[in-house]
């Protein structure tokens, strides 16, 4: 096979790889979180059982609402997708597709599923999913200078925008892996993924109250196979988040040099050992932490726009 | 002038740095008394990690002392010395009473750091032999001006207590980096200061409370003689 060939292969691969782990990183979390609270927990391939038996199922749709509703799903389900081919899901090289876009093209993409997602929310004319998405956009709003500031640190550091660029920086030595800049940039990615994937203590995954949700009432209308690409779409976005994470900010190594397929097997097997470390890190900060207050939420994100801030002045400074 | 460090030395004490700035943030912000103990417990970890740090890379014994006495007194004795004294306001008491609110005060904390570093500027060409001036002395100049600003943002004597532990805290740190053959006795002195602080202050919070019920000293301008 030509090397461009074996490109696109191990590009389709990532796209694989994504689908077939990310329920079992959301079960993982699960299980690890009933665990730490002293249940017993269902079982990590709980949501592999959902997502089959949502597939199952028949689809019940509002007449009220229009092809918006419908169409969200598969934009949700599709966004995740598309981001993978940009990062560095198991290769330390960059494939096929990694120059069409960098990391402020994964932001959009984040964020076109989440318009869609909200515009649906509202469109079923659920007052609960109007709320959600109304909170989730007062979210996002406070994310966003967070989100561009993390960007700016990258960039500033790294000289490039480009995933694979920016894991060959920081993982070139460990004085570029020690500096001060890059480990406030790891902190507010993490407050970030939490702000966004809404996870405790900006909202509670677990909520079945629907008055307090913040992003998760804007799936409620949904059911059958299009609540099935709601899950698995939620799941794949969370696998993306905290493989750019891992394998972008805290732990740049670890990624196949070359595309033998030892190589690439055995990257694969490591990088879902630093995902398995990502979710045990995840679930203790979940049972750790209280919710905040709604209106907390904007303290939650000013910290880690201030944390960005510093990354931005120390270079900027060149104190370090 | 002194012999050159290593750039990963300088990486992780810069690294310990911004540690030392997120946890001090963290007293600054934290909304519950018992989390912000637990932020100056951190930040005085991380003062303890600089000091090691640079022990290990300047060959400077005496700053192993300083790490041992700073562990001690800040992450063992001030909690335990709070618990005796007021003990019922840091970990009964939930919410802190604030001047402002922590987004403003977040964004003065940024204000706060660019007027410590440029404050620091003309002072660091002539410490150009000290190698980790560089970073230490800046950082501690914020922590200095974050904590003044926390003694003026709270409302609580307790939190109130927590900003002058963090001015404390950003001065040791600043001058480990220029004066680290200090002699051990001088060091002791200065260290056992900061559990008597918080002894003399956590006594005078209990008497306050005994009188007025409360800790919130926010509230005690509004007292009158009858």
């Amino acid at each position: 096979m030509t090397p461009i060939w074996t490109h696109l292969v191990l590009n389709l691969g990532q796209v694989a790889f994504i689908l077939v782990f990310s329920p079992l990183v959301e079960g993982v979390l699960h299980r690890i979180e009933e665990n730490i609270q002293g249940k017993s927990g269902v079982s990590i391939w709980q949501t592999y059982r959902d997502i089959w038996k949502l597939f199952g199922k028949d689809e019940v749709v509002s007449e009220q609402s229009t092809w918006v509703f419908r169409f969200a799903p598969i934009v949700a389900f599709v966004m995740p997708i598309f981001v993978v081919l940009l990062i560095p899901a198991f290769t330390a090289y960059p494939l096929f597709f990694a120059f069409m876009g960098d990391m402020v093209a994964v932001g959009f993409l984040m964020a076109v599923a989440g318009f869609f997602v909200a515009l649906a929310g509202m469109d079923t004319g659920n007052i609960y999913a109007a709320v959600g998405a109304s909170r989730t956009h007062m979210v996002g709003f406070l994310a966003e200078p967070v989100f561009i500031m993390v960007f700016f640190s990258v960039s500033y550091v790294a000289n490039s925008t480009i995933p694979y660029f920016v894991n060959a920086t920081w993982g070139a030595s460990w004085s570029n892996m020690l500096q001060p800049t890059h480990l406030m940039v790891i902190l507010a990615f993490f407050l970030l993924i939490l702000a966004d994937e809404g996870r405790i203590p900006v909202d509670s995954p677990a909520g079945k109250v629907e008055i307090a949700m913040i992003g998760h009432s804007k799936g409620l209308e949904y059911s059958g196979s299009s609540a099935a690409l709601m899950k698995w779409g939620g799941a794949s976005k969370l696998m993306v988040l905290a493989l750019i994470f891992v394998n972008v900010l805290v732990t740049p190594w670890g990624l196949a040099a070359t595309t033998q397929w030892p190589a690439v097997l055995s990257a694969m097997g490591l990088v879902l050992l630093k995902l398995l470390a990502f979710v045990i890190v995840l679930a203790l900060v979940e049972t750790t932490l209280a919710k905040l207050r709604l209106f907390r939420i904007s303290e939650f994100l000013a910290v880690a726009f201030v944390i960005c801030l510093f990354a931005v002045s120390i270079r900027l400074v060149g104190i370090a | 002038m002194m012999a050159p460090v290593s750039a990963i030395m300088l990486s992780i004490d810069g690294s310990i740095a911004a540690l030392f700035v997120i946890f001090g943030l963290g007293v600054m912000v934290s909304r519950q008394m018992l989390a912000s103990l637990r932020f100056f417990m951190w930040q005085a970890s991380a003062l303890t990690a600089s000091a090691l740090a640079l022990a290990y890379a300047l060959q400077a014994v005496n700053l192993l002392w300083v790490a041992l006495i700073t562990f001690t007194t800040k992450v063992i004795a001030v909690p335990l010395v709070l618990r005796w004294a007021a003990g019922e306001e840091v970990y009964g008491r939930r919410e802190v009473d604030q001047a402002m609110g922590i987004p403003a005060s977040v964004l003065v904390a940024a204000l706060l750091a660019l007027v410590g570093w440029f404050a620091v500027a003309p002072v660091l060409p002539t410490l150009h032999g000290v190698p980790f001036a560089a970073i230490n002395l800046p950082t501690g100049l914020i922590m200095v001006l974050w904590g003044a600003f926390t003694v003026a943002l709270r409302r609580e004597s307790v939190a109130q207590l927590m900003g002058l532990l963090i001015m404390e805290n950003g001065a040791f740190f600043g001058s480990i980096a220029i004066v680290h053959n200090l002699t051990v006795i001088a060091e002791i002195a200065a260290a056992v200061d900061v559990p008597i602080v918080a002894l003399v202050i956590g006594l005078l919070i209990r008497s306050i409370r005994r009188v007025t019920g409360s800790t919130r000293v926010g509230t005690l301008d509004k007292l009158h003689e009858r």
